[in-house]
C-alpha cells in the first residue's frame, strides 16, 4: 500500500473510531455540565443499547424483515436501542440521583458505581457471560480510494455519528428547552427564577446523553461483530477521558476530546504495538491536562463561578 | 391607596442558614405601583430577604403574601410563574450564553412572540447598549453592561413586581445614575419595585417608602422622604 493510501485508510479508522468515543464522551459532559456528577453508569447505558440492537436485530431477522426492509431495519434497531436506554437514563436519575441532589457529592458518586455495577450485573444475568455475535448485516462490500479499502458500513457509522452530533448541537442552541438546558447548567438558581423548570431540563439531559451513548453501543456492535456484558468498561475509559480532554461541560470539546483519543490510538496502532494503544489514551490526557488543567476547550474555574 | 391590598406582604418572616439566624421577623407590605426600598449595612439580610420571596432559600417561620396569596411554601419557579422577577446580587448572568439568549431566557414562561419581541425593543430602548451586544457572550460583558442585562432580562417576562438587589454595585456614578433614572421609568410603566440598596441617597431619593433594616430585623419604616431627613438614617447610612 503507497503511503497516501495509508493515509487515507488510518484517517477513516480514526474519524470512526473517533466518533464512538465522542457520542459516548457527549453523554459525560452533559450530565457532568447539568448537575457536575460523573455518570459511572453511563458505559453500562452504552453497553445496554448494543444489547437491545442485538435483541431487535435478532427478531427481526427471523422474519426475513431485514433482507426487504434494509432502512427500515437500521431505524428500528437505532430507534428503539436510542429510545430504550433514554428511558433507562430517565428512571437511574430518577432512582439513584435525583435523591441525592442535595447530598454530598461523594453519597451521589457512590450512587453512580452503584448503580454501573447493577446494571452491569442486570446485563450478565439476563444477557450471558459470553461474547453475543451480532448479526453483520453492514456486511464487508464497500468502495476503494487508491489502495484503501471502506467499507458502506464505515461510511454509514460515520455519517450517522456526524449527524448525531449536529442535531445535538442544532438542538442545545436553537430550541427553547436546549437553550434551558444550557441556562440551567451555567446558573442553576438563576434558571429557576426565571421560570424553568430543572427537573426538566435534567430528565432531558440523562435521556439525550445516554441515547447517544446508545447509539454508539449499537455502532460497535454491528462493526466488531460482537457484544459482551462488561465491554462498556474500555469504552467508558476512553470516552470519560475524552470528555475531560475536551474539557468536561463542554459538547465540542467532549466531539473533539473524542476525535483526538480515536485519532492517537489508531495512530499508535498503525506504526507500534496495539497491545499498548490503550496506553496511548491517559499519555494524551496527561500530557494535555499538565499544560491546561481545565481541558481544551473547558472552562477556568473562576469563569465559570461568575 | 391605604385601603388597597398591597402586592408584596411579609409577616414575621424569619430564615436560616444552617445555624445562622440571618431574618429574624421581617415583616412589611409594598403596594401596588410603589418603590419601595430596603436598605441596611452588609450583612444586615437584605439579599436573604429577596431571595426568601422567591422562595431560593425558605422562610422557617412567618406569611409570605403576593396579591394576597401565599406564596411561601412556593419554588422560584413557581414564583417567577406569578409575575415575579428578580435581578438578584451579583447579576447571575448566564456566562456561555450570548446577550440576546439572556434575554430570551427572561421570556421563558411567554409564547407570545409578538409581545416577546416587543417587550425586546422596549429593553433595548431603555438599553441601547445592549443592542449593540447581542451576539456577545454574557459573561465577557463589562460589569454595567451586566447589571442593564440582568434588569433588562428581569423585564422581559413583563412582571408585575420587579425585586431589584443592589443594581449600583460596583457601577462607575454616571451608570449609577442612569440605572436609578431607567428604575423610575421601569415604575412609571406600572411595575411595582422592591429595591435593595447600600447606596442609601439614591435609594431613598427615587422611592415612596423606605425600610432600613438592620441584622435581620427591619428596624425603621417611614416614607422615603422623611428617611432622607432621619437624623438616625442620616448618621447610619447616608454619611452627613
Ligand atoms: N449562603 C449563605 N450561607 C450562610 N450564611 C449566609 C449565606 N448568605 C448570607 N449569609 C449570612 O446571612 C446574613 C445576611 O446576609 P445577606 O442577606 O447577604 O445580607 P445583605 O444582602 O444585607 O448584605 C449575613 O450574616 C450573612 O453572612
Ligand atoms: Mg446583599
Amino acid at each position: 500500500m503507497d503511503t497516501a493510501s495509508f493515509i487515507i485508510q488510518q484517517l477513516i479508522n480514526a474519524l470512526f473510531l473517533g466518533s464512538i468515543f465522542a457520542l459516548i464522551a457527549l453523554g459525560y459532559t452533559m450530565v457532568y455540565g447539568i448537575i457536575e456528577l460523573i455518570n459511572f453508569a453511563h458505559g453500562e447505558l452504552f453497553t445496554a443499547g448494543a444489547f437491545i440492537g442485538i435483541i431487535v436485530l435478532a427478531a427481526l431477522q427471523k422474519t426475513g424483515f431485514v433482507e426487504s426492509h434494509f432502512v427500515i431495519t437500521l431505524i428500528l434497531v437505532f430507534g428503539m436501542a436510542m429510545a430504550y436506554v433514554a428511558v433507562l437514563g430517565v428512571a437511574i436519575e430518577h432512582v439513584a440521583y435525583k435523591p441525592l441532589r442535595r447530598a454530598s457529592r461523594l453519597a451521589a458518586i457512590l450512587s453512580a458505581l452503584g448503580m454501573s455495577i447493577f446494571l452491569s450485573n442486570g446485563m450478565m444475568l439476563s444477557q450471558g457471560v459470553s461474547d453475543r455475535a451480532y448479526p453483520s448485516i453492514l456486511g464487508i462490500e464497500g468502495f476503494s480510494i487508491l489502495d484503501a479499502r471502506i467499507t458502506y458500513g464505515q461510511v454509514f457509522i460515520i455519517v450517522l455519528s456526524l449527524l448525531l452530533m449536529v442535531a445535538l448541537q442544532m438542538f442545545v442552541n436553537w430550541t427553547k428547552l436546549g437553550k434551558a438546558m444550557r441556562a440551567t447548567a451555567q446558573n442553576q438558581t438563576m434558571a429557576r427564577m426565571l421560570g424553568i423548570d430543572i427537573d426538566k431540563t435534567i430528565r432531558v439531559t440523562f435521556m439525550i446523553g445516554p441515547a447517544l451513548g446508545a447509539a454508539a453501543g449499537v455502532m460497535v456492535g454491528l462493526y466488531y461483530g460482537s457484544v459482551r456484558f462488561d465491554m462498556g468498561f474500555i469504552y467508558m475509559i476512553k470516552a470519560f477521558a475524552a470528555a475531560i480532554l475536551g474539557g468536561i461541560g463542554s459538547i465540542p470539546g467532549a466531539v473533539l476530546g473524542g476525535m483526538i483519543i480515536g485519532g492517537v490510538e489508531v495512530l499508535w496502532s498503525a506504526f507500534l504495538p496495539s497491545e499498548w494503544k490503550d496506553v496511548t489514551t491517559f499519555v494524551v490526557l496527561i500530557l494535555v491536562l499538565y499544560l491546561r488543567p481545565s481541558g481544551i476547550l473547558g472552562e477556568h474555574v473562576s469563569e465559570t463561578r461568575v | 391607596m391605604a385601603s388597597e391590598q398591597p402586592i408584596l406582604k411579609l409577616e414575621d418572616v424569619h430564615t436560616y442558614y444552617g445555624n445562622i439566624h440571618a431574618l429574624k421577623g421581617v415583616s412589611c407590605a409594598i403596594p401596588s405601583g410603589d418603590i419601595a426600598c430596603l436598605i441596611g449595612a452588609n450583612g444586615a439580610g437584605k439579599s436573604t430577604t429577596l431571595l426568601t420571596i422567591f422562595g431560593v432559600q425558605r422562610a422557617a417561620e412567618g406569611k409570605i403574601l403576593y396579591k394576597g396569596r401565599e406564596i411561601h411554601h412556593l419554588r422560584p419557579e413557581q414564583v417567577a410563574a406569578l409575575g415575579v422577577s428578580q435581578t438578584p446580587e451579583g447579576r447571575q448572568i448566564f456566562p456561555r450564553m450570548t446577550t440576546l439568549e439572556n434575554l430570551e431566557m427572561g421570556a421563558f414562561l411567554r409564547g407570545d412572540k409578538v409581545a416577546v419581541a416587543e417587550d425586546m425593543e422596549w429593553v433595548f430602548s431603555l438599553f441601547p447598549v445592549l443592542q449593540e451586544r447581542t451576539r456577545q457572550l454574557g459573561g465577557t460583558l463589562s460589569g454595567g453592561e451586566q447589571q442593564m442585562l440582568a434588569i433588562g432580562r428581569a423585564l422581559m417576562s413583563r412582571p408585575e413586581l420587579l425585586l431589584l438587589d443592589e443594581p449600583s454595585l460596583g457601577l462607575a456614578p454616571k451608570l449609577v445614575e442612569k440605572i436609578f433614572e431607567t428604575i423610575l421609568e421601569i415604575s412609571k410603566s406600572g411595575v411595582t419595585i422592591f429595591l435593595v440598596e447600600q447606596n442609601a441617597h439614591m435609594a431613598l431619593s427615587i422611592s415612596n417608602t423606605g425600610y432600613v433594616m438592620e441584622t435581620g430585623r427591619i428596624v425603621l419604616t417611614d416614607k422615603a422622604s422623611d428617611l432622607l431627613q432621619n437624623e438616625k438614617v442620616k448618621k447610619a447610612y447616608l454619611g452627613e
